[in-house]
Parts: structure tokens; C-alpha cells; sequence
């Protein structure tokens, strides 16, 4: 990257205004139940958006939440709950009442909608597997095929590919034109920016590009796939980010018990939400000594490698 | 319930271990009789080693830390695929007498509820060797036939893996309940191969949304050896996810 290209920083507000309108298909939880990015969620509830589409093998409470807020017209994952407390409300009170609004469900399995993103990101129509063959995942998903394979007896899943508008991808750092480094299990997190038509980059740190190039084995972005990058410390709270901070486990459980009524939940959304505009304003809320509980206690750096020559 | 899921485990294997009572399941294992066993993770995550704290999700810090490998999702639950992986574990809300599972659509005071989904589970139940399956004994819970085949087990019976396609090595092994264990007959059906210790068929039978066979070698399951509860105890301290 020259000096001379445009730096991608934006806020999270400007990052949401300018790239996701309503309507889109968006992509989070690439990462699974680690690095969810909710602050961008949040945004984008505060933003008002309406009749996205969700998509993503699991997204632990964060597409619960859009949920609630009727931000989402449709859902393209493989599991909608929390991980740790069980169903999702919002999650059930749409799709079973229509409240706040009617959403339709395309269920996936992780590995066919794996695959879904990986045939966009290999730039193929479809990807074979035998995943799903006689379960009514398949009946209810139109995306997803039986085929008889054409080169020996077998019947296989055509998983159609997928190309959401927008992913969102946490990563741990990132330089300002968006070649991001991501580290612990990595999800559908490269399929993923690479299947969408845009990313947007949501970083713990910025860094400058020397520090990328330092250590190309961990870059799983490289910049010219990303439209923004915002620095947005603790943006994926409570999920945890390996090497920033553990997973905020009460936050699940309290977010559980206080989503299980609409009119609860209404608060909740209002708490910690829609009357909070920034991020710095949500971890002032979160108080300090629970940001202490969550830092990293012991550090674990890797051994170094070698790059030289 | 636990012990009996950890032996279901051979020395040496790879096991999709899944969240909850699987991963204790998993640790406990790797803890007495199968140290070279190893757990992956839909997540992109292999262990050698069980994670060194509770486990609350399989994405949380502790089971990074010292992972043997950390990547993305299709390169492990390819390892499905591929016919590599010897056994997965499942819960679920409702199991049937061909062990099909269904998380998918659940019923509730006579009332559809929408449950959270497949996750990586239908794979697991289409492509590992065994899958084993482990939830309360309920006789809303283990009935005559799910509503939605979310993760198929022996669909209806006799052939019909193989008819849908799916691997040959592959399907329903054992069901664990917290009575007894079922396994699964040539002709794809459940029946009752051993009893926890002190419960009594007829109670089994009774929590049971189906006539379940009963095996005529019908065994007391071995109960937790002291060391395995000693394990369990130091695995899970806080009994978050095993309650008794």
C-alpha cells in the first residue's frame, strides 16, 4: 500500500450512513461466538434501518436484537439463539407473532452456508456436498439442491452461492486502508468479506501497514476488498476478542431473562441502545469494573516467525 | 449422563464436540480413557487438549489458547466430508424412534415454537461415523416421530441413509438419555441397551413417546467411576452444566 492511497477510517455512524442502506443483506458473526460485531449492529438499529436481510451461521444475541428492533426482513443462518442462555425471544416472537414484524427464515446448516460464501467467494454458482441430503433443511431452503453428480452415482446438495451486500468483520487490528489481521478461529470470516460486495472493517487498533506486511500469514483481508474501517475498541462486546477481552458470559444471561417480554425487551433496547449514540457512551454505561473484569489477565504471544531472507 | 457420553469416545479418535454437556464430556474423556483422542470445533478450532477452564461457548478465549490449530469453518468440518471424523455429538430438543432430530420447530402446550435451528448439527448427524445423542428423558422430548427433520438419523427406517445419499459409514449410534442408553438396531430403530443405575424400565418406558424396544442383553449402564466424578467436579466447579 502507497502512502499515497486514501485512508478508509470512518466512524462507525459514517461507515453505517454510507454503506448500508435498508434493504441490504448484511453478513455478521463471521467469527461465530467469538468477535460479533455488535457495536455495528447497534448503529445500525439507532439508524433506523428496515427489511435487511441477516446473514450468517450463528450470531449468538446480536441478530436477536436487530430482530427486536424490526430492523430485519429476513434471516439467511444456520442457528438464531444465545449460545450460553438458550432461545432468542425476539428471534421466536417474530417468527411465531409477527412482533415487532413478520420475518421469513431461510434455514442453512454451518457447513452449506460455509459453502454458500465460499462458491461466491470462488466465484462459482454452486458448491456440492453431501451435507443436509434427507433433512428438511434442504425442503425448506430453496437455495440449497439435490443434484445426481455428473461424474459418478452419487445425489449431492448444489448450495447455491451467496453474495451478501455487506459483511462487517471484527478483526483484532487493522491499517487505515484495510488490510486487516484476524487471529483465533476465523469462522467464515475470508469466505465471507470476500463473498460480499462490500466490507466493512471494525478494528480493536489501528495500525500502520508495516505492522500488516510484518506478518502476511495473518492477514485475512486484504485492503482493496474493504470500503471502511472503523477503529472501534470493545466494538464486539459482549462477545470477547482473543487478546482483548473474555466473553461478557452475564451479559448473555441478563440479556435473556430481560428480552423474554416485548415490553422488556423495549427497555433493554432503550438502556442499551437507542438513548446510548456512541460506543464510548455504552462502555462508560458498562461500568469500569466490569471493562477490568473482562481484560485479558494473562498475555499469550505467539513465538515469532521469521521472515527474513 | 456424562460419563456415558465420555465413553462413547475411543482412544485416538476425532470428535466433533459441540457445546455443553459434550464438552464435558470431551474433557473427561481425554482425562481417563482416551488421551489421544481430539476435539474439533465447527468453528474452525482443533484441540489436542481440552480447554483448561468451563466453557461457556466454543468461541470463548479459553479455547483459543493453546489450540492446535485455529481456521476457518469448511477447513473442519470438511473433515466431515472427507468420512475422517469417528464421532459427533448432539442435543436437541426432540429425538424420534429412528433418531432423527428436530431443533428446528418445537411444541409447546400444544402450541409450534421456533427453535434456534441446525446449526452445524444436521452435518454432523449426515457425515460423521457416529453420532451420539444426549438429552433429558422426556416423553416430550424422545417421540414417535419429529415434526422436522432437522439432522437426519435413520429417516424412517431399514435403507434410507443410504437411499438420501448419505455416507455409508455413517448415522445414529447411541442416544443417552438421563435413564438409560439407547442404540439403534440392523433395522434403524432405537432400543434400550442399558439402564442408569437405579431407574427401572418401566419408568424408561413410560418417559418414552414410543413403544421402545428393550434389549434382551438390557445392561445397568456403569455408573461414574469416583475418579470420573472427581473430574467431572474439577471440569465443571460450578455445575453450570451438569446439574446433579
Amino acid at each position: 500500500m502507497t502512502s499515497a492511497a486514501p485512508s478508509k477510517l470512518v466512524s462507525m455512524q459514517q461507515a453505517i450512513a454510507e454503506h448500508l442502506p435498508s434493504g441490504s443483506s448484511v453478513l455478521m458473526g463471521a467469527e461465530l461466538e467469538q468477535m460479533i460485531p455488535f457495536s455495528a449492529g447497534h448503529e445500525i438499529i439507532r439508524q433506523g434501518r428496515r427489511d435487511l436481510t441477516l446473514v450468517g451461521p450463528i450470531s449468538d444475541i446480536l441478530f436477536d436484537q436487530m430482530i427486536g428492533a424490526g430492523c430485519v426482513s429476513r434471516v439467511m443462518a444456520a442457528w438464531v439463539g444465545n449460545a450460553s442462555a438458550g432461545v432468542g425471544y425476539c428471534f421466536r416472537r417474530a417468527v411465531e407473532q409477527a412482533i415487532p414484524r413478520a420475518i421469513e427464515t431461510v434455514d442453512y446448516t454451518n457447513f452449506t452456508l460455509a459453502m454458500a460464501l465460499h462458491a461466491a467467494a470462488l466465484g462459482v454458482p454452486f458448491l456440492p456436498t453431501y451435507a443436509a441430503l434427507g433433512s428438511d433443511v434442504v425442503k425448506s431452503n430453496p437455495n440449497l439442491r439435490e443434484f445426481a453428480s455428473p461424474v459418478n452415482e452419487d445425489r449431492l446438495i448444489a448450495v447455491r452461492a451467496l453474495h451478501p451486500d455487506v459483511a462487517i468483520v471484527p478483526v483484532q487490528r487493522a491499517d487505515a486502508y484495510g488490510n486487516s489481521h484476524l487471529w483465533g478461529n476465523l469462522g467464515v470470516a475470508i469466505d465471507g468479506a470476500r463473498a460480499s460486495r462490500k466490507v466493512i472493517v471494525v478494528a480493536e487498533e489501528i495500525v500502520s501497514p508495516e505492522v500488516i506486511a510484518s506478518d502476511p500469514n495473518r492477514t485475512i483481508i486484504p485492503g482493496f476488498f474493504v470500503a471502511a474501517v472503523v477503529h472501534e475498541p470493545w466494538g464486539a462486546h459482549p462477545s470477547p476478542v482473543q487478546g482483548y477481552y473474555g466473553r461478557d458470559h452475564a451479559f448473555f444471561t441478563e440479556y435473556h431473562e430481560q428480552s423474554r417480554k416485548q415490553e422488556d425487551f423495549e427497555r433493554w433496547l432503550e438502556n442499551w441502545v437507542l438513548k446510548i449514540p456512541t460506543r464510548a457512551g455504552y462502555l462508560k454505561q458498562l461500568s469500569e469494573t466490569r471493562i477490568a473484569d473482562l481484560k485479558v489477565r494473562e498475555h499469550a504471544f505467539t513465538a515469532p516467525a521469521d521472515f527474513g531472507f | 449422563m456424562v460419563a456415558a457420553a465420555a465413553r462413547e469416545i475411543h482412544d485416538g479418535e476425532l470428535v466433533f464436540v459441540g457445546m455443553r454437556l459434550p464438552m464435558i464430556a470431551f474433557a473427561l474423556a481425554k482425562r481417563t480413557h482416551a488421551p489421544r483422542a481430539t476435539g474439533l470445533f465447527e468453528n474452525g478450532i482443533i484441540r489436542d487438549e481440552p480447554a483448561s477452564t468451563l466453557l461457556y461457548t466454543m468461541g470463548d478465549p479459553a479455547n483459543l489458547f493453546k489450540a492446535t490449530f485455529c481456521g476457518d469453518m469448511i477447513s473442519v468440518m470438511s473433515l466431515l466430508q472427507q468420512g475422517r471424523v469417528n464421532v459427533g455429538f448432539l442435543g436437541a430438543a426432540e429425538v424420534d424412534r429412528f433418531g432423527n432430530l428436530n431443533t428446528t420447530w418445537g411444541r409447546r402446550n400444544g402450541q409450534t415454537v421456533r427453535l434456534p435451528g441446525s446449526g452445524g448439527a444436521c452435518d454432523i448427524a449426515c457425515l460423521a461415523q457416529r453420532t451420539v445423542v444426549i438429552l433429558a428423558h422426556d416423553p416430550q422430548r424422545l417421540v414417535g416421530r419429529v415434526g422436522h427433520i432437522t439432522s437426519p438419523g435413520n429417516g424412517n427406517g431399514g435403507r434410507w441413509r443410504r437411499a438420501q445419499g448419505l455416507p455409508a459409514h455413517s448415522g445414529p449410534s447411541a442416544i443417552i438419555t438421563t435413564m438409560g442408553v439407547l442404540r439403534f438396531g440392523e433395522d434403524g430403530e432405537a432400543y434400550l441397551a442399558s439402564i442408569h443405575p437405579g431407574i427401572r424400565v418401566e419408568e424408561v418406558l413410560s418417559q418414552t413417546g414410543w413403544a421402545l424396544r428393550v434389549s434382551d442383553k438390557l445392561t445397568v449402564t456403569p455408573g461414574p467411576s469416583e475418579g470420573e466424578l472427581a473430574a467431572i467436579r474439577e471440569i465443571d466447579p460450578s455445575h453450570f452444566w451438569t446439574k446433579t
